[in-house]
């Protein structure tokens, strides 16, 4: 351990940590902008300069490690001048927006400048005047707004392993950049998010699209129905002030309803529904000797990545469309019909956790419908503004339920939300299917929790069936290049984009630490739990859509609707 | 020499891109996207990595270019000692601007940083060779070389 002492308080620590993470052990709080808790250091910012008794210059806190008596003062009259003069220098480069801009009230430079009273700025403003970047349907970048961090950097090429982000050029003129300085959508971006995640301010965002709902929810003609994936729930009180996993589903609900939905339905039916039509594609490419391993498709992060940097292993992707795509064509068919409702008046919106998602309702093949099947995705931060903006006050909400046909659903379906899940649930339901006995315990502990790939092992009377389970992509990819060289043991693959899971989608209440993550995480079990029925089979709405209108499990409908196929994304440069 | 057999013959050397693009570049005075992204797959990086390298260094340009480039230092000591009175004399011979190509594609001028000739300022590089001590008067006969 190291002893040193930060303004007055006697702290030890271990070797090697540096003095922001000492400081935060004694509760004295350093600011940081560059600074990224799950990623590594920059120190390109400054803005965490301490005095270290006996150093002439200043130290970046996030950077400098501990020494044993070291004497750490943060909070002298030089410290708070270098950090003005610093965030006066970022200021005086950097669009005065704030009210306009999609991180207004949750941005870390607005934060510091508010911390610092930033008020006359000694510097003259002078901004770049570079291009916006509009060109792929979920996400957008206002370089201008960059403060050069290169968090979103890490994000896509250390996390994800895409490396659609780098950078151009250096000193003043450097910038972040897609890949050889173009627009996004002619890098490799497979539209994830997280580098919006990982961006302390506004230069990156999902493309926002309420606009398009408040107009149907005008529009007397349209029927808006929505469907709600399994991950939004845990996330979505975060945007009202209230704690993660708080907000009650049924007060969601009536939330939705406030705004003026017509309809309140479930992505977790069609989560339900992936289990069985997945299931079955499983145990029928098991006994046909069909590709294997077989990967989940429901991730649409994931299925860019794969069209993009695996186009060889297209066959090993289930055919199955996502939850929300399976959806979309069912509301349109089934639904409508259950419901007397003329399909052409249905304006099927879907709240997803996902930036990806946009991209896949807007894919020229998802009309199988005879209509656009989802015709509009907003992501939980969407939703999120759209109840603040309506004023609704959810202490006061009473509970609402989901409407019929498309709406009930499993524990099965709500742990599709978390790293894991759609491995556990098509487990729970195929175990069943295959050995004819009842799961006396559901709960697959090795496949949940955070951890970039997990495996496991299920004897089905006698057949030992693999599996593995990647979250995030450069973990995805070590499962992937295994498969490419042929050496892969597994059967059944479960692959989701994001770390930790959808929980961890682009979409969400802005996420910087991986903690959040796993609180989230949390609350999805805690939901599984309290659900009367845990297996996807059970579901009794599933099996009405089956006993009415599918018929079985990859039946000549299913296909029609439910499945689809994968195309190569040839990008230019990788 | 094709751009890829350039690159190809630096493929072993460590480091060897930044070496493989000043040999395109002597080649074909500017860094194609097409080099670039032939410089990731030789030195296994993501084209972004090859990119962000092809523009860090001020010295090499991804925009084509004119096939003489004329760098003129505009560190603090070639300021003083009148590097403004040698542009105005490359742009007036030439015919174009700073930051320009002459429309024969002879001729680029550029800004560069301090070349490390600080003794005999103003410097000016004509693909890399330096000139020192030039003046508004020395600047045809300089050019004449090229010519
Ligand atoms: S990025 Fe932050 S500081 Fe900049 S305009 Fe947006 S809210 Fe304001
Ligand atoms: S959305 Fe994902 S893939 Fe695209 S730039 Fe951001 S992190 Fe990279
Ligand atoms: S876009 Fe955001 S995350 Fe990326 S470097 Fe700029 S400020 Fe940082
Ligand atoms: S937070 Fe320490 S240098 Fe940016
Ligand atoms: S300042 Fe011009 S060569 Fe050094």
């Amino acid at each position: 351990m190291v002893n040193l002492t930060i303004d007055g308080i006697k702290v030890s620590v271990p070797e090697g940590s540096t003095i922001l993470q000492a400081a935060r052990e004694v509760g004295v709080k350093i600011p940081t902008l560059c600074h990224h808790p799950d990623q590594a250091v920059k120190a390109n910012c400054r803005v965490c300069v301490c005095e270290v008794e006996g150093n002439r210059l200043l130290a970046a806190a996030c950077a400098q490690p501990v020494m044993e008596g070291m004497v750490v003062k943060t909070r002298t009259p030089k410290v708070i001048e270098a950090r003005k003069t610093i965030l006066e220098l970022i200021l005086a480069n950097h669009p005065q927006d704030c009210l306009n801009c999609i991180r207004n009230g949750n941005c870390e430079l607005q934060d510091l400048a508010n911390e610092y009273f930033i008020r006359d700025n000694p510097f003259t403003l002078k901004v770049r005047g570079l291009q916006k970047d509009y060109s792929t349907p979920s996400i957008f970048r206002d370089p201008d707004k960059c403060v050069l961090c290169r968090r979103c950097v890490e994000a896509c090429t250390v996390v994800q392993s895409v490396n659609a982000l780098g950078l151009e050029n250096r000193g003043v003129l450097s910038m972040v950049v897609p890949t050889m300085g173009g627009d996004l959508i002619d890098s490799a971006c497979v539209m994830c998010g997280q580098c919006i995640h990982a961006c302390p301010v506004g230069a990156i965002g999902e493309v926002e699209e309420i606009d398009k709902l408040l107009a149907a929810i005008a529009d007397p003609d349209k029927v808006v129905v929505t469907q709600i994936a399994p991950a939004v729930r845990v996330a979505i009180g975060e945007e009202v002030g209230m704690k993660t996993g708080d907000m009650p589903m049924d007060v969601f609900v009536a939330g939705l309803r406030q705004v003026g939905f017509d309809y309140v339905l479930h992505t977790n039916f069609t989560a339900d529904l992936t289990i069985l039509e997945e299931g079955n594609e499983l145990l029928q490419r098991l006994k046909e000797g069909g590709t294997l391993p077989m990967f989940t498709s429901c991730s649409p992060g994931w299925i860019n990545f794969c069209e993009t940097f695996y186009p060889d292993l297209l066959d090993n992707l289930s055919t199955c469309k996502s939850p929300q795509q399976m959806f979309g064509p069912l509301a349109k068919t089934y639904w409508a019909d259950k419901m007397g409702i003329d399909p052409a008046k249905i304006y099927s919106v879907s709240i997803m956790p996902c930036t990806a998602k946009k991209f896949e309702a807007a894919r020229p093949e998802m009309n199988a419908s005879g209509y656009r099947d989802v015709d509009l995705v907003l992501t939980t931060r969407e939703v999120g503004r759209l109840f603040r903006m309506s004023g609704i006050d959810f202490d006061k909400l009473a509970g609402s339920n989901f409407d019929s046909w498309m709406g009930a659903y499993t524990g099965a379906a709500v742990i599709f939300g978390a790293s894991g899940g759609v491995m556990e649930a098509a487990l729970r339901t195929v175990y069943e299917v295959v050995t004819g006995n009842t799961l006396e315990d559901v709960n697959f502990e090795v496949t949940r929790g955070i951890t970039g790939i997990k495996e496991a092992e299920v004897d089905l009377d006698g057949t030992v069936v693999k599996v593995a389970i990647a979250n995030g992509l450069s973990n995805a990819r070590q499962l992937m290049d295994q498969v490419r060289a042929g050496e892969s043991p597994y059967h059944f693959i479960e692959i989701m984009a994001c770390p930790g899971g959808c929980i961890g989608g682009g979409g969400q209440p802005i996420t910087k630490a991986n903690a959040k993550r796993v609180e989230r995480i949390d609350s999805i079990y805690v939901e599984d739990e309290k659900c009367a029925i845990r297996k996807s089979h059970e579901n009794p709405e599933v099996k009405t859509l089956y006993d009415e209108f599918l018929l079985e499990p990859l039946g000549h409908k299913s296909h029609e609707l439910l499945h689809t196929h994968y195309q190569a994304k040839n990008k230019k440069y990788l | 020499m094709d751009y890829k057999d350039i690159i190809a013959s630096y493929a072993s050397k460590p480091g060897g891109i930044i070496e493989a693009y000043h040999a395109v570049q002597k080649e074909l005075s500017y860094l194609p996207e097409e080099a670039v992204a032939e410089a990731a797959r030789v030195f296994n990086l993501p084209v972004s990595d090859a990119y962000g390298v092809a523009t860090f260094y001020s010295m090499f340009s991804v925009t084509p270019r004119g096939k003489n480039v004329i760098r003129i230092c505009e560190s603090a000591p070639c300021h003083v000692a009148g590097a403004a009175q040698v542009i105005a004399a490359l742009e007036r011979e030439l015919g174009i601007k700073m930051g320009e190509s002459t429309a024969d594609g002879q001729f680029a001028l550029e800004f560069a940083e301090c070349v490390g000739q600080c003794q005999a300022t103003p410097v000016i590089t004509i693909n890399r060779k330096p000139y020192l001590d030039v003046s508004p008067a020395t600047v045809p006969t300089i050019l004449a070389e090229y010519k």
